[in-house]
């Protein structure tokens, strides 16, 4: 079986390369451009893990995680936070806001496949 | 008189005592029994018979003797101690009375001496005494006026205060804060701020009590801890949305106790600082967060394109993404670059000044150094529209002047300077013909500033101005330059240009107020007055005419208080009478785009709170006001006099009370006669001359001068 995984992150740049990486890698891919686009789609496809990229217009990925959490029926999405935002105060907003994994841009491919492994695995 | 008399007195009692004693004798002789048996009476008969005329003659020779003898010692014993006394007493006084006059015998005359010696030892002690008190009052006004020459030229804006945050030195650059403050959008503008800042004026209307009161607390505790530093800082923001910083030192009270007499105020508008600080902050997190979301972007590209077994269309766009990332950070960077090099400007404090002005002063420095006659190449010092630079002029011209020296002998240096998009270039060269060349590294090398040991190279000067410099070969010209890259000065809308040294100062408001003292009861000079007057359509209020001037000024203690003037044209929103102009001399294009009055009337309001209103003819004026209370909501109801009145008080005998006629009775200049704010300075001078002459009627308080005021034949016409 072929785990899901959601890409949120409205830089079609970035999309490109994980959305090849990932297929290449066996997942079933979806693609969100922003934060409420990726909050339907994580309600109404159940992925196991979501890249979440912090900053995206409508609702952050901040928020998209706080909406996440609160919501009991999501209990089984894993979220990893991608992001530009690199200082200490972001990365303990996105803890406290129950992301599992952050992961600061740029970053190393083979390093973030691994991680997404782990977290599937 | 009655010294007279005493003399007569003295000189008749030994006569008096004489006869008194020849009577006693007689009597004597009467009661006694004759020798013969006979009575007295035949023997004082038989005496006074044979030797009557010779007892009479002793008798007149012994009361003319001695009469005169004790005559003379009443004078010296009497009569010259007693004026003695009257004089000493008077010298007691005032040792400037006439010394004593020696009588010519003793002891009076040493009396009198040792009386006149502590006379002058007096007279001397009282000369020193006032030499001494001009000598500290001479000091004292010379201290006040350098200070208030150090405070006009201060950087920083300097207001101190007394403890109820009235104001009672303010410095022009104050001044000139307070009015931005007022030019900022929703502040009205009408009348530059006047209203905001000026001596016995509360501080409150600025900056909140609240704050000022929370920093007095912590400086009062850091006082009784006895704490080193005990001045406040704090960050606020003033009524016009500015940033202001704000130290609040304290005044130590005159009694020497470790109460406060007041506060110094340094305020710094930091609006603009914390824009740049905030924009470069924001600037910064931008770039760093866009250059990694570009970076990750790049970074996962290259590392998709090492899967082998890509094909042609992923390769492709793989290389898409490279390529578009790639160019996006170009740009911002290139943006970023432009923006931040406005920002560093702000790093070393830049004047402005004509480019002109920059040219002359350079060749000259020039000519002084290596005594070579400099040509002046561009900019034009008299041309209509000179470029303004923002520079750090001292250093820029010794640095100019240091390459001329370096060029050597060989070529006559020209100046030039020209605009280029936001900068302007500034080039010191030389025909390239010449052969001259720079010394290589010419731009590492050290400037001397002025004849200080310290040097900076041409490069830091260069970046001092957030500019740069380099070596340009202007072929067309067949010149070689050294070319300055400089800022041009931005438009900030220009700092008023002040009266150079107006009062900003009365330190007698250091003395605590008298705050349940009734104004009534006050002296006419111990009052804040604001004199004021306005121009008009008309003189009918009531019929439509409007107010198109108000001119005021204030007296302070007694004191007309100069650059503290309120001076504002305003639009009438209706036609200005062509008849009514020459009375005035205020033209329908002059009022174009001035306040209207429910904007000017506000700020006149608060430049006349707390004060007694003054004007000649008031109820004139006071009329067009009251007229506006019911649109604007605002009441002048405090006190208010009339010179006109006043004048007729104090000279009730005169023909013609028209301010231009009490004003040549009284010797006072008038000024810009029929402008609002000059006739309000020529009544307020009158004013000035009028309080004594009312005091010498017995009228000090505003009390009694409103009385007489009431009481006087003008005040019973209408107007």
């Amino acid at each position: 079986m072929t785990a899901r995984v959601l890409i949120a992150d409205d830089e079609p740049n970035i999309v490109l390369s994980l959305q090849f990486m990932l297929k290449r890698e066996g997942y079933e891919v979806l693609v969100a451009r922003d934060g409420t686009e990726a909050l339907e789609t994580i309600r109404r496809e159940m992925p196991r893990l979501v890249l979440l990229d912090g900053m995206m217009p409508g609702l952050s990925g901040f928020e998209v995680c706080e909406a996440v959490r609160a919501d009991p029926a999501l209990e089984g999405v894993r979220i990893l936070m991608l992001t530009a935002k690199g200082r200490e105060t972001d990365i303990a907003r996105g803890t406290g806001a129950g992301v599992d994994d952050y992961v600061t841009k740029p970053f190393s491919t083979r390093e973030l496949m691994a991680r997404i492994r782990g977290m599937l695995a | 008189m009655r010294a007279r008399r005493r003399l007569l007195l003295a000189a008749l009692a030994p006569g008096a005592a004489l006869a008194v004693w020849l009577a006693l004798l007689a009597a004597v002789l009467l009661l006694l029994p004759g020798q013969d048996g006979g009575g007295g009476g035949a023997a004082l008969a038989a005496v006074l018979a044979s030797h009557g005329a010779a007892i009479f003659a002793l008798w007149a020779l012994g009361a003319a003797v001695f009469g005169w003898l004790a005559r003379q010692a009443a004078l010296r014993y009497l009569l010259a101690p007693a004026q003695l006394a009257e004089g000493a007493a008077l010298l007691a006084e005032d040792a400037g009375a006439p010394l004593l006059p020696e009588p010519g015998h003793d002891p009076a005359d040493a009396l009198a001496r040792a009386v006149n010696r502590l006379a002058m030892d007096a007279r001397a002690t009282h000369a020193e005494k006032e030499r001494m008190v001009a000598e500290a009052s001479r000091k004292v006004a010379q201290e006040r006026d350098q200070l208030g020459a150090l405070m006009a030229e201060l950087q920083q804006s300097v207001v101190v205060c007394n403890l109820e945050g009235r104001i009672l030195l303010y410095n022009a650059r104050a001044r000139a804060l307070f009015h931005r403050l007022t030019a900022a959008p929703n502040g009205s503008g009408a009348a530059g701020g006047a209203e905001l800042i000026g001596l016995g004026r509360p501080i409150h209307a600025v900056l909140d009590p609240a704050l000022i009161d929370h920093a007095l607390e912590g400086v009062r505790h850091r006082i009784a801890r006895d704490e080193g530093a005990v001045s406040a800082r704090f960050v606020m923001t003033a009524p016009a949305g500015h940033l202001l910083q704000v130290i609040l030192a304290p005044v130590p009270s005159h009694d020497g106790t470790a109460a406060l007499g007041g506060y110094v105020l340094l305020l710094d508008d930091i609006t603009q600082d914390h824009a740049t600080q905030s924009r470069r902050d924001r600037r910064l997190i931008e770039l760093t967060e866009a250059s990694r979301r570009s970076l990750a972007s790049i970074r996962a590209a290259l590392e998709m394109l090492d899967y082998p077994d890509l094909d042609q269309s992923e390769r492709d766009g793989f290389h898409a993404v490279l390529r578009d990332e790639v160019n996006a950070m170009s740009a911002r960077l290139s943006a970023l670059t432009e923006d931040a090099s406005q920002d560093l400007l702000s790093r070393w404090p830049l004047q402005d000044m004509p480019g002109g002005d920059l040219l002359g002063a350079a060749a000259r420095q020039i000519a002084a150094d290596t005594g070579q006659e400099v040509e002046i190449l561009g900019a034009d010092p008299a041309s209509p529209d000179p470029l303004w630079l923002s520079v750090d002029s001292f250093s820029l011209v010794q640095a100019l002047a240091f390459l001329a020296g370096r060029l050597g002998p060989g070529a006559t240096p020209g100046l030039r300077l020209a605009q280029a998009g936001n900068w302007a270039h500034l080039d010191l060269c030389w025909p390239t013909a010449s052969g001259i060349a720079a010394p290589a590294g010419w731009q590492a090398e050290g400037v001397p500033l002025g004849g200080s040991a310290s040097t900076v190279t041409l490069r830091e000067i260069a970046e001092r101005h957030g500019g740069e410099l380099w070596l340009e070969h202007d072929r067309a010209a067949g010149l070689s330059c050294f070319r300055f890259l400089l800022p041009l000065a931005v438009e900030t809308g220009g700092e008023q240009v002040l009266p150079p040294r107006p009062e900003y100062y009365d330190f007698d408001l250091f003395a605590p107020g008298q705050p349940g003292h009734a104004l009534d009861d006050r002296p006419l000079d111990g009052l804040t007055l604001t004199v004021f007057d306005t121009e008009t359509t008309g003189l009918d209020p009531t019929g439509g005419d409007e107010i198109i001037q108000i001119g005021a000024v204030r007296i302070l203690n007694g004191r007309l208080i100069q650059g503290e003037v309120f001076d504002q044209l305003v639009d009438p929103g209706r036609a200005i009478p062509e008849a009514s102009i020459p009375f005035h001399g205020i033209r329908p294009e002059m009022v174009r785009g001035q306040p209207r009055i429910g904007q000017v009337l506000p700020a006149f309001h608060a430049f006349a709170q707390d004060s007694v209103l003054v004007g000649h003819n008031v109820a004139f004026d006071m009329r067009f006001l009251q007229m506006k209370q019911a649109d604007t909501g605002l009441r002048f109801d405090q006190p208010v006099l009339d010179t006109l009145l006043l004048a007729s008080v104090a000279q009730p005998r005169q023909q013609s009370y028209a301010l231009e006629e009490i004003a040549a009775r009284l010797g006072v200049p008038v000024t810009a006669r029929h402008s609002a704010a000059g006739d309000a300075l020529t009544t307020a001078r009158l004013l000035l001359k009028l309080i004594p002459l009312l005091r010498q009627q017995g009228i000090v308080t505003l009390a009694e001068a409103r009385e007489a005021a009431e009481k006087s034949y003008y005040a019973r016409l209408k107007y």
